[in-house]
């Protein structure tokens, strides 16, 4: 009698999602006019990333004439080398993917398990609960740095990776993205349907919960490792004094020293941004579905 | 469980005997079995929502609530960064100080004017690009990604860049401003040429991710608001002013907030923006926010109290901005 639910047919539980915004656009059709704005910020958006790989082609004296490069050079790939070497990118890199995939996946499977909860069972206190997760959004970490620093030298955690990654798991946005998502997405029947063939709350988590919100798990898994790997400030405290920098933090300590060499700041910047704008020249549809998706009930 | 069934059903039979009924014991164990799975069944109904939950709560406590409040608590002490356990009492000393410090006073102006230069151009910009997106558009998943592309740039690449671009003598923008006669300008060393570019850099990181939450509100407008509108005349820029931004309400003011927030801890771009290397916020503080004022003196000068107390007074003006929004979106609300 429990097989009926170990496997709940995936397109059944996939169907009731509401249609994706793909009524792109309103009726009414674009003029030119909008078309020349659209195009003006398209090239402000791109520009200044276009502009970083070839600041990186050129070498430091050719930054320094008048007028500015507008095209490559070619020095782009001895530039990255160096930079790569400078910095210890290979090893921050590696410091920031465990990082960001550690953060993400964890913040991802929590905050569907609280989610499903808010979303979908009846409990004491469910709603006051979940106004305290919306108001804790409104408490911006950055302003508890000093006792986590403290907390930090006390555990004599600097310079380690849980130093970072422990409290960028607190995350409202994902539990409220997750519960938005589980409210239109999981239809009850199909809970309650579990429910009577006995399974229990963790059997339905496992079997149905999961399978129903594995889009909406994608774009939050997405978005956080995102959040995660362009984190500046706490890496940036704790991560200092001996190394293992995260992706971030040895960028920015390119431009340190008197006389910089832009170029290879640029190779930096350049290095530490690409592997982000990959994933999103890949998975942008889905990153802009998710965004625009939590935001209309936000 | 299903085993367990099979079986108190089977045993009958198995005895031989044409038992009417199921022995008495039988059914008495079976009973019990029945009510403490309903025991259980009832426990994992009642509380497993809250093991659910948990996680996010603990996690808060730990690494958001406990911290809060310890820094309160550490605002009252003189700690140093050298040895961040060791706390004396010193009252409201490290209040009375920053009060008194200049520098303090320059740093909220700076976050103030920061922060208005940065937020009011990217939520209008984002609004208008919100509004054109909505039209039918060819290729308009380009578009959006394209916008969102500074989104996935990082702080410290992107104030790098801006850096650069920024620059005084040899930097992209002077060089296109001197072609409409406009001399070169100092973008780093005074005051306002600076919080415009240190603002500019939070501008191309936003604007765009602003414009999706608008589209998406925009989206959700039931289109027959926009077609009772038009039979009543109302041409395309009534129709925004009267249909689309009043259904934007809850949306504008969600972004405004969270701009807020954004922007009072303002702290990678003008760290990264000095050409000094150094976190005064350029040569005369010029472009020195807050959040970089309570590295300044908690990470340079070493003075951990002193920074918690900086931390606390951000936090107070916080709630302070949040209630004046509160009340602000009530009186919009009862007045329309």
């Amino acid at each position: 009698m429990t097989t009926t639910l170990t496997k709940p047919p995936a397109d059944e539980v996939k169907r009731p999602r509401r249609p994706r915004s793909a009524r792109a656009g309103g009726t009414l059709h674009a003029g030119p006019i909008a078309y020349v704005i659209l195009a003006l910020f398209t090239i402000g958006s791109l520009f200044p990333l276009v502009w970083t790989a070839i600041a990186a082609s050129r070498d430091n004296q050719r930054l320094a004439q008048n007028p500015p490069p507008l095209w490559f050079g070619g020095g782009l790939f001895d530039k990255l080398e160096i930079a790569w070497n400078d910095a210890n990118l290979g090893e921050a890199f590696i410091n920031t993917t465990f990082v960001a995939g550690v953060s993400a996946i964890t913040i991802v499977i929590l905050s569907t398990i609280a989610g499903f909860a808010f979303a979908k069972l009846r409990f004491k206190g469910r709603n006051a609960l979940m106004l305290i997760v919306i108001g804790t959004m409104m408490v911006p970490p950055q302003l508890s740095v000093i006792p986590l620093y403290m907390m930090v030298a006390k555990l004599d955690w600097s310079d380690q990776l849980q130093a970072v990654i422990l409290p960028s798991l607190v995350s409202a946005f994902g539990v409220f993205f997750m519960r938005q998502y589980l409210l239109q997405a999981l239809p009850d029947e199909i809970i309650e349907a579990a429910r009577v063939d006995g399974a229990s709350s963790w059997r339905v988590i496992w079997h149905v919960v999961f399978p129903a919100a594995r889009p909406a798990m994608a774009v939050l898994g997405m978005l956080m490792f995102v959040q995660t790997w362009n984190d500046f400030l706490w890496p940036f405290l704790v991560l200092t004094q001996n190394g293992n920098p995260t992706v971030q933090v040895a960028v920015a300590g390119l431009g340190r020293g008197y006389t910089p060499d832009q170029s290879l700041i640029m190779a930096g910047a350049l290095l530490g941004t690409l592997p982000l704008l990959v994933v999103f020249a890949i998975f942008g549809k889905q990153i802009v579905g998710g965004i625009m998706q939590g935001a209309v009930k936000g | 469980m299903t085993t367990g069934h099979d079986t108190a059903a089977a045993s009958p039979t198995k005895e031989g005997g044409a038992a009417p009924a199921r022995p008495p014991a039988e059914s008495a164990a079976e009973e019990r079995r029945r009510a403490r799975l309903s025991r259980r069944w009832q426990r994992d109904v009642r509380w497993s929502p809250y093991a659910f939950v948990s996680p996010f709560f603990l996690l808060f406590l730990a690494f958001g609530l406990f911290p809060l409040i310890y820094t309160g608590w550490a605002s009252l002490h003189q700690v140093e960064l050298t040895s961040p356990t060791d706390m004396n009492w010193v009252g409201f000393r490290n209040y009375t100080r920053i009060f008194d410090d200049d520098f303090f006073w320059n740093a909220a102006k700076n976050t103030l004017t920061i922060g208005i230069i940065s937020t009011v151009p990217q939520l209008l910009m984002a609004m208008g690009l919100a509004h054109i997106l909505n039209y039918k558009l060819r290729g308009s998943t380009f578009y959006r990604v394209a916008m969102l592309a500074p989104y996935a740039t990082s702080i410290a690449a992107a104030s790098l860049v801006f850096v650069l671009l920024f620059g005084r003598d040899y930097g992209m923008i002077n060089w296109a401003l001197n072609h409409v006669g406009i001399d070169n300008i100092d973008w780093q060393n005074d005051k306002w040429p600076s919080q415009i570019a240190v603002s500019s850099i939070v501008i191309w990181r936003w604007t765009g991710y602003n414009a999706l939450i608008y589209l998406a509100a925009m989206q959700a407008i039931p289109q027959d608001l926009y077609e009772s509108a038009a039979l009543d005349g109302a041409s395309r820029w009534q129709q925004f002013f009267h249909v689309t931004l009043p259904s934007l309400r809850p949306t504008i003011l969600f972004t405004v907030v969270v701009s807020t927030i954004g922007a009072s801890q303002l702290f990678g771009e003008p760290l990264l923006f000095d050409a000094n290397k150094g976190a005064s916020g350029g040569a005369q503080h010029q472009f020195q926010t807050l959040g970089l004022y309570l590295y300044e003196q908690g990470w340079v000068n070493q003075h951990l109290g002193r920074a918690s107390a900086i931390a606390w007074t951000m936090f107070l003006i916080l709630i302070v901005v949040g209630i004046v929004n509160y009340v602000i979106s009530r009186r919009l609300r009862a007045s329309s």
